[in-house]
């Protein structure tokens, strides 16, 4: 693997209550390579979302990172000023966020947040910046791009709006786009439309993706490779088909199994038992244990490190044996 | 467009036929005018007289129809203390008030609305909770006792600003201002305070809670996402969504400012349509009172109707015309 772009290393995160600070992310490890998409996936409330909120700085207090450290291109930035970090969002990290519908600004036209956003990363003209929104526009499939870059967001449909979205972390060029949920709020028939476009957008520009998603569909589709959150934790990361095909964490497995399918006829769907713990329960050990199959004494006891390499579970007991060569 | 305006226009002349109804009605109710005008020894044929002559002997609906019509060309009568043009006397007296509530909206909207942002964003500091403490005080005192207490300390013991009237004043046709000479523009200086401070403490707390509720949003999480500069997020993105209901409180507030302004007015001696009214209370000077009322309404309701237009200005999503409205998918 050559030179991450992005390496989050054992990040923590806590959120200061009136009973003391609760463990929101429990020591996430992921790395995305320049160009990969990763998907990250879970349940709600499972870390994802606020995994992508730190990497691009966005954390309000009571949220503050613990431990651990967020390195883009090897440079730390975790602990930048709020001004150093202010000017790489947008320029070196993008971001898009879920509802397209209230994303943008609904005073604005659509060209005045584009330029906007070009003039303050880049030493550009207003006009020169103009161009290049029409360009941006073009780009992410608006027609009639003339027109529209001087119409509101309410004058555009759901789809359209979340193309102007893409458009504006675009802006700069970033080399990181931190996706969360970007289909989720749309049709189903318009969800393609821009998981294709993401997808084209990324290898075009040598972008890299992390797309948060509750959506295995979407990761599947879309992502290079996948990591499934847990109660605060990575349990399992690897390459999609790997995962998709042999996952070897018991909640993985759980979540491919209780995905909706056209050829296997279930008469119910499968579902993991009991709920994802709360943040001031959970338990020691292994989160998973309650809900386990296969759960051991010692799953109660020892929390299970995430191994290294490409395809790898955070599992005492996984599914499937590593072959030895 | 057009048939919004219009029926924002039809809209406002309904409410103003029917405060001339009420206005009307006062004359009514405070007795027949022929009895307060004749002494007791006037004969009938005098009465009925001066009954025709007022045009009294004529049906209620035909009587009410002439008031309006009077009432649209300015004529509201002779005043009964005076007997100047009741017209004449309010067109004299509103300048004053005015330049007083201007002055007062002025200075709401120019400290109210940046207290209000800063204490929004900094809303931990120290300023910021000494701010908001304050604020309770100015929305809680009364603008006669802040008045009196000012007198007291700038005109009194200071002797800094002028106690009371409203200073040399300059003629520009029908209209006489005090923001040209000095002693004017002394003379403004206390009583525009006075009837500012409830309005900037209300700009500032609706500012600062319009603008917490903004930057709650996504389009602002969105913004902050892009690496925009906070000045720009606070004061583009964020201020520029509060600014509807700013305008839509400032718009009201004139004209609640223009009629409570005579509770400033009473204590400053300010000659304004305040002073005019209550001296017309004390004698009972019906013509001038209904006239009041009808000038106050009617400023009322026009800056009710031009906030209205405003905001078609402000947000461009009621601005949708026929051919944009077809580009809406949603």
């Amino acid at each position: 693997m050559t030179a991450p772009l992005l390496s989050v290393s054992d990040l923590r995160i806590v959120f200061d209550g009136r009973h003391g600070p609760l463990t929101a992310l429990d020591g996430v490890s992921f790395a995305i390579a320049p160009g990969e998409i990763l998907g990250v996936v879970g349940e709600s409330g499972a870390g994802k979302s606020l995994t992508g909120t730190a990497v691009i700085g966005l954390l309000d207090p009571p949220g503050r990172i613990s431990g651990g450290e967020i390195r883009l291109d090897g440079q730390r930035i975790d602990n930048l000023p709020p001004e150093a970090m202010r000017k790489l969002r947008g320029r070196r990290i993008g971001a898009i966020f879920q509802d397209p519908l209230t994303s943008l600004h609904p005073l604005l036209t659509v060209g005045e947040q584009l330029v906007e956003t070009i003039t303050t990363h880049l030493p550009v003209s207003a006009s020169v910046a103009r161009t290049r929104a029409l360009s941006l526009l073009r780009e992410v499939g608006i027609p009639a791009a003339e027109t529209r870059i001087d119409q509101y967001p309410h004058q555009f449909s759901g789809g359209m709006r979340q193309r102007v979205v893409i458009a504006l972390a675009l802006c700069a060029e970033p080399k990181l786009i931190i996706a969360d949920e970007p289909t989720t709020a749309l049709d189903v028939s318009i969800q393609a439309q821009i998981t294709t476009l993401l997808k084209r957008l990324c290898r075009e520009h040598g972008t890299a993706i992390m797309l948060v998603t509750h959506d295995m569909g979407v990761i599947a589709e879309t992502a290079d490779r996948v990591a499934v959150m847990y109660a605060g934790r990575i349990v399992e990361i690897g390459p999609v088909e790997e995962v998709t095909r042999r996952p070897r964490h018991p909640y993985t497995a759980g979540l491919m199994a209780s995905i909706p399918s056209v050829h296997a006829r279930h008469a119910q769907l499968n579902q993991i038992d009991g709920a994802m713990p709360r943040l001031n329960a959970i338990p020691d050990g292994c989160a998973f244990n309650p809900r386990c199959g296969r759960v051991q004494t010692f799953c109660r006891e020892n929390k299970p490190g995430l191994p290294p390499g490409l395809h790898g579970a955070a599992c005492h007991v996984p599914l499937m044996e590593p072959v030895h060569a | 467009m057009p048939a919004f305006l219009l029926k924002r226009l039809l809209n406002a002349a309904g409410v103003m036929l029917a405060v001339a109804f009420i206005a009307f009605l006062i004359f009514r109710f405070v007795g027949d005018p022929v009895e307060l005008m004749l002494n007791e020894q006037a004969s009938q044929a005098q009465r009925d007289e001066l009954r025709a002559r007022l045009g009294l002997d004529k049906g209620f609906v035909l009587q009410f129809a002439t008031f309006v019509g009077n009432a649209l060309r300015g004529d509201f009568g002779i005043s009964y203390r005076n007997q100047q043009e009741v017209f004449t006397l309010i067109a004299e007296r509103f300048p004053a008030t005015f330049e007083l509530v201007l002055v007062a909206t002025f200075l709401s909207l120019a400290i109210g609305i940046p207290l209000g942002v800063y204490t929004a964003i900094r809303r931990d500091s120290l300023l910021a909770k000494a701010l908001q403490f304050i604020s309770v005080l100015g929305v809680s005192l009364p603008s006669f006792a802040l008045g009196i207490l000012f007198i007291l300390v700038f005109s009194v013991t200071l002797q800094w600003l002028p106690a009371f009237g409203r200073g040399e004043t300059v003629q520009l046709g029908w209209w006489s201002t005090g923001l040209l000479t000095t002693s004017g523009r002394k003379a403004l200086i206390l009583p525009g305070v006075t009837l500012s401070l409830f309005q900037i403490t209300l700009v500032m707390r609706l500012v600062r809670a319009e603008m917490m509720e903004t930057m709650r949003t996504e389009f602002i999480r969105f913004a902050r996402a892009r690496g925009l500069t906070m000045r720009s997020v606070h004061f583009r993105h964020a201020l520029r969504n509060c600014l509807m209901p700013v305008i839509t409180v400032t718009g009201l507030q004139i004209g609640n400012l223009i009629a409570f302004a005579l509770v400033t007015e009473t204590v400053f001696q300010w000659p304004g349509m305040g002073l005019l009214f209550v001296q017309a209370v004390t004698f009972v000077d019906i013509p001038v009172m209904a006239a009041y009322l009808i000038v106050v309404s009617f400023i009322f309701v026009s800056l009710n109707t031009l906030v209205d237009l405003t905001y078609a200005w402000v947000d461009p999503r009621l601005r949708e015309d026929a051919l944009s409205g077809a580009a809406n998918a949603r």
